[in-house]
């Protein structure tokens, strides 16, 4: 009953939310006295349930062909069945657009609680409580979850990984019968191109905001930067509403919570819900013209200049230092 | 088709971070001198809503919240976007109830209103952010659930969503009744209604339910913390102070930019 589970969709593969997710688990089920269980989803489960099974007490495979490609309604169905036969404390998700859409609707099946975007978790008597920012990143609250299952999705990048064990833990396949629910059915799946390396793996981002002035900068001058530092690129809620570039790259409370260890940001005031989505980046610096701009209260270096003079001499000084 | 689009007013959060204060003791925020809005996603939402009866020619919106008397605002708002109805569900309990207790009562509502083929909600509100009313209130109508929509079709009885994921879009296709939850994108930047029309919108009917007119649990829907509670809210005081890189020339400035940058970075 002081379990931990851990509920993993398998496309994403073993990246850093996933071995922040075990980390969490981990640390969490040692502080209850119960097992870390991970339940895996999707093609490529048994590649990721292998690298699970150094970290977890067991691991579930959700073992049936429709489970293969991620169908909302099947999928809750059987993460539904699971996670009720293994009755634990805690369920513990990833913050992905599938986990979220998820999880509020897993609680309420179990019987259970949900609470999202955590960062962090921790026990305080009987009950669970998690802290997460609220007020587009303003202010930070710690929320008392009232019902067993407590589910939380985490900002599970920020989370330290889990320490691998001696001995491994128990993969099981689980056969399963879930009728597929056909009232949504995905008829088709598009990966935009920078999708393929994604934002939130990466080590360093270089961000562009509503001071770019237009699409073209993103592609001619920030763009050449970007491949320079071997940076992502990603842009402020304000570049994307104004299409710019594709809504994949926006960054903030309501887009990606990144996690890279240099944040570059370009023309980007700092509106208190882009800093949350990169509270969590271990060095931010920016350009930008004015020097009173938010963004530069959490910065640890910048530069008060246009960027359009400082870019293109930026990727030639560089590339110059690169040599 | 029957349309009806959930909306939440909060308080602006476009407010500046020193402006803005919280209660530690209520764990509420202050209102201050912030101005109350729409929450985005909710009017993406209905601007969703619009497009779609624009393309199919016909269909009815209702809109609904659930709020303070002043809500009313935002739903007059949305009349004047041209929305076809409007209901509000006032709350005299807590100001801020948690997720399950707002899912509770907009179903009973939206039972009371009558049959919707498409229920609409914002993906997240811009001040607790917690995700969920569209999903729970799926659950508590029994209905499937599409997430971080924007963009739908109506084909042949059929509704087809494209939706936002982490490295793209999907399509869906999904059989009415449904409830999405909508993100934002180029197209469905709300429209501004025109004053006039903001004027003659006060002027339209509008529904208005008190929590003992639903059939519900009123007084545990006034708790609005069966499900969880907030348990602290407060300011994290978290400054850095920026080195802002000198020089006489623009070009002595970006070198030791450039210079600072492959610090952090060679070190990757």
């Amino acid at each position: 009953m002081n379990d931990v589970v851990i509920c993993l969709f398998a496309s994403a593969g073993f990246d850093k939310a996933a071995q922040g997710l075990a980390g969490a688990g981990r640390r969490l089920a040692d502080e209850l006295g119960g097992r870390l269980r991970a339940v895996v989803i999707g093609a490529g489960a048994d590649t990721l349930a292998l690298e699970f099974s150094r970290l977890c007490d067991t691991v579930i495979i959700a073992d049936q062909a429709e489970l293969a490609e991620y169908q909302p309604e099947t999928c809750l169905n059987a993460l539904v069945r699971l996670c009720g036969e293994l009755s634990p404390r805690t369920v513990l998700l990833g913050n992905d657009a599938y986990s979220q859409e998820i999880a509020p609707r897993l609680a309420y099946r179990l019987g259970g609680s949900a609470v999202g975007d955590g960062v962090e978790v921790r026990v305080e008597g009987e009950a669970l409580r998690v802290s997460r920012q609220v007020y587009g990143g303003k202010a930070q609250a710690v929320i008392e979850l009232k019902r067993m299952p407590a589910v939380v999705w985490l900002r599970a990048r920020s989370f330290a990984p889990a320490p691998a064990r001696a001995e491994a833990g128990e993969v099981t396949r689980a056969a399963l019968d879930i009728q597929a629910d056909t009232r949504t059915r995905v008829i088709e799946r598009k990966r935009e191109e920078q999708g393929e390396a994604r934002l939130e793996e990466a080590r360093v981002i270089v961000s562009g905001g509503r001071g770019i002035g237009g699409p073209e900068p993103f592609t001619t001058e920030l763009q050449p930067l970007a491949d320079l530092l071997g940076a992502q690129m990603a842009a402020s809620r304000a570049a994307c509403d104004a299409g710019w570039v594709p809504p994949t790259w926006q960054v903030g409370q309501t887009g990606k919570k990144v996690t890279p260890d240099l944040y570059l940001a370009i023309a980007i005031t700092g509106a208190s819900q882009h800093m949350a989505g990169i509270s969590e980046a271990k060095t931010i610096s920016a350009i930008n013209t004015d020097p009173d701009a938010p963004i530069f209260k959490h910065c640890q270096f910048g530069i008060v200049e246009d960027y359009r003079k400082v870019v293109p001499l930026l990727r030639e000084k560089l590339a110059a230092l690169q040599k | 088709m029957n349309i009806l689009v959930c909306l939440k007013q909060i308080l602006d959060p476009e407010i500046p971070a020193r402006d803005f204060r919280v209660d530690p003791a209520r764990r509420e925020a202050e209102r201050g001198s912030a101005n109350l809005v729409t929450n985005i996603f909710c009017e993406n939402a209905l601007e969703t809503a619009l497009q779609l009866r624009e393309r199919t020619g016909s269909a009815k919106i209702t809109v609904l919240s659930y709020g303070q008397p002043s809500a009313e605002d935002s739903l007059r708002k949305a009349l004047a976007m041209k929305a076809d109805a409007a209901a509000l569900i006032v709350n005299d309990g807590n100001a801020n109830p948690d997720p399950l207790t707002t899912a509770r009562v907009l179903a009973a509502a939206i039972r009371k209103l009558g049959t919707f083929d498409l229920i609409m909600v914002g993906r997240e509100a811009g001040d607790w952010g917690a995700g969920q009313t569209g999903g729970l209130l799926a659950e508590e109508l029994g209905l499937p659930c599409v997430s971080f929509v924007d963009r739908i079709e109506s084909e042949g009885g059929q509704l087809r969503l494209k939706r936002q994921t982490d490295t793209g879009w999907e399509v869906l296709e999904a059989e009415p009744p449904i409830v999405a939850t909508v993100t934002n994108d180029e197209h469905n930047l709300p429209r501004i209604p025109k004053v006039r029309d903001v004027m003659m919108s006060y002027r339209q009917p509008l529904t208005k339910w008190t929590l003992d007119d639903l059939g519900i649990e009123a007084n545990e829907a006034r708790a609005g913390n069966t499900y969880y509670q907030v348990a602290e809210l407060f300011i994290p005081q978290k400054e850095t102070r920026c080195e802002f890189v000198t020089g006489d020339t623009l070009d002595q400035k970006v070198e030791s930019f450039a210079k600072r940058i492959v610090e952090v970075t060679s070190a990757l």
